[in-house]
């Protein structure tokens, strides 16, 4: 694709602009539809209808209309807010939840930065967020957002060590860093995705990783840091309008971004499962964003099955299950690796 | 440590079988009814709005006595005999002329009480349930069929017909000359005046 665009635009600043806006082509009518498609998951699952009217069908204009009023909101800064990092904040949560889409392979032809670090970058930017929950928290001056921010660092921190021992553990066997390098090594049928190698530590690598990515994009049972019965809504609680909106639209952004992530490294990303067929390139943007978008919807599917975790019992489930079992896992196929 | 394993083992099978539930319930037709578009039937003694048909009223204020809020407001006339007011559909014959029957339905509780003294079952509750109003004047229902100038023509009658009688009996009275006639006379008046 870069070459492609090359050809046609002799200009590298176009040509990196364009590369740049593509995932962003998926990302707002994504985050649309699945805010949309959550209400309606949310609503089914307890045997309502949620959204009917707006629309028409099933209500399928709704956020189109909820993002038409969250624009003409008044924006409104508390007083007694640090009015730098209060304004600063949403900004920079979405552009650390962008920023991972810069190595995200969405098919074998587009991937906007083909690094030979890429999981290793988006583990790297993706802690960004935790800045901006942070300041967010601190800036509100109150009281809930600071708890909220404060529970979301920590949980963040505790939850990134089993995430990127459960990636190493794919990394060990692809032997790369590269994310296109490892889709490409995943090619053919679907048992030689990395989730059926080595098995069972892969798979458990990935339960692994899945769960870590719940807590780290804040999704319940592990969304402590905006839960909303106890903490108003958490370090968005002062916020309003377009800020809110940035928000949510990071929030969204980084569930598909963790479940890229995991299709990825564990479900062949861009590759068919089933060998050549359906094989190419616009179909390889298909697959990947069907796979992510499964993972999503299995977000969406715990959230509304699962009750919210204590603090200590977060902590519980991070330092005393999920940490030794990704050091389990990656010993044992280091050491199957060896032999 | 044999605790452990097991708790992480019913942990992970516990969400599966949260998950299935869960699962389930996604394709079990929903329970909501879209309102407007489509109503639950209500019980079959259901009290909602009242209605009071007027071709039955016989003016008895018994509703208007069992009304708890007072919400019910009537005033009736006595008819003059030459007139005829019809009967009601349980043959009873009408004699009091209903100049005024409102029910303030912002007041109104839904109690039900006015409907069982009623003797020709005439007020009764509906199964209208939405009525609101931006003015809450607008929910004081009149439901007398008396013109305004119907109702003064009938009072002016009704005045004429007492003073004649009033004559009469005055002139009854001083032919008889009783002392307890005398008494009575203003009371009578009095009476007559409340009404009007």
């Amino acid at each position: 694709m870069e070459l492609f665009l090359r050809n046609i635009i002799d200009n590298d600043f176009f040509v990196y602009t364009l590369m740049a806006i593509v995932p962003l082509l998926w990302i707002l009518p994504y985050a649309l539809f699945v805010i949309w498609l959550e209400r309606k998951v949310s609503a089914h699952m307890q045997d309502r209808l949620g959204p009917m009217r707006t629309g028409g069908w099933h209500g399928w204009l709704q956020t189109i209309a909820d993002m038409l009023k969250l624009l003409q909101k008044e924006d409104i800064i508390p007083v007694a807010a640090d009015k730098k990092l209060f304004n600063l904040a949403p900004y920079i949560m979405f552009a650390g939840s962008y920023a991972v889409f810069a190595a995200i392979p969405f098919s074998s032809a587009y991937i906007g930065s083909d690094m030979n670090i890429g999981i290793f970058y988006i583990i790297a930017v993706s802690s960004l967020a935790v800045v901006a929950i942070l300041m967010a928290g601190w800036a509100s001056n109150n009281k809930w957002s600071l708890f909220g921010a404060m529970r979301s660092a920590a949980q963040i921190v505790s939850y990134e060590i089993p995430t990127a021992l459960a990636i190493l553990a794919v990394v060990m066997i692809a032997g790369t860093l590269s994310l296109q390098e490892i889709n490409h090594q995943q090619v053919g049928w679907f048992w030689n995705w990395y989730i059926f190698k080595k098995f069972p530590f892969v798979f458990i690598a990935f339960i692994i990783y899945f769960i870590a990515s719940l807590a780290e994009v804040n999704r319940t049972p592990f969304d402590i840091p905006e839960a909303e019965s106890e903490l108003v809504a958490g370090y968005i609680t002062e916020y309003s309008g377009m800020k809110f909106a940035m928000f949510m639209l990071a929030e969204f952004v980084n569930m598909f971004a963790v479940s890229a992530i995991a299709a990825t490294l564990f479900l062949g990303g861009w590759n068919s499962p089933f060998g050549n067929f359906m094989d190419g390139p616009m179909w390889g943007a298909f697959w990947f964003l069907s796979k992510g978008m499964f993972f999503v919807f299995i977000q969406m599917w715990l959230r509304w099955t699962l009750p919210r975790l204590r603090v200590d019992q977060l902590m519980y489930v991070s330092w005393k299950v999920l940490t030794p079992w990704a050091f389990v896992c990656v010993l044992a196929i280091g050491l199957w690796i060896m032999l | 440590m044999k605790k452990y394993f097991r708790d992480i083992f019913k942990s992970l099978w516990t969400i599966l079988i949260g998950m299935k539930v869960t699962l389930g319930h996604l394709f079990v037709p929903a329970v909501t009814i879209q309102y407007p578009d489509t109503k639950l039937k209500l019980p079959e003694r259901a009290r909602n709005r009242l209605y009071v048909n007027m071709d039955d009223c016989i003016g008895c204020l018994q509703c208007k006595m069992a009304c708890p809020v007072d919400c019910i407001d009537i005033e009736t006339i006595k008819s003059i005999p030459t007139d005829d007011l019809g009967t009601t559909s349980t043959g009873q014959k009408k004699k009091l002329w209903v100049t005024k029957f409102t029910i303030d339905n912002a007041k109104c509780c839904y109690c039900g009480l006015c409907t069982y003294p009623c003797p020709t079952e005439c007020i009764k509750m509906t199964e209208v349930y939405e009525f609101s109003e931006f003015d809450r004047n607008n929910l004081i229902y009149n439901f007398s069929t008396l013109m305004p100038d119907e109702v003064s023509s009938i009072k002016a009658k009704t005045l004429e017909y007492e003073k004649e009688q009033a004559a009469k009996k005055a002139s009854t009275a001083t032919q008889v000359k009783s002392p307890s006639s005398q008494t009575t006379q203003p009371k009578g008046e009095q009476s007559a005046e409340k009404k009007i």
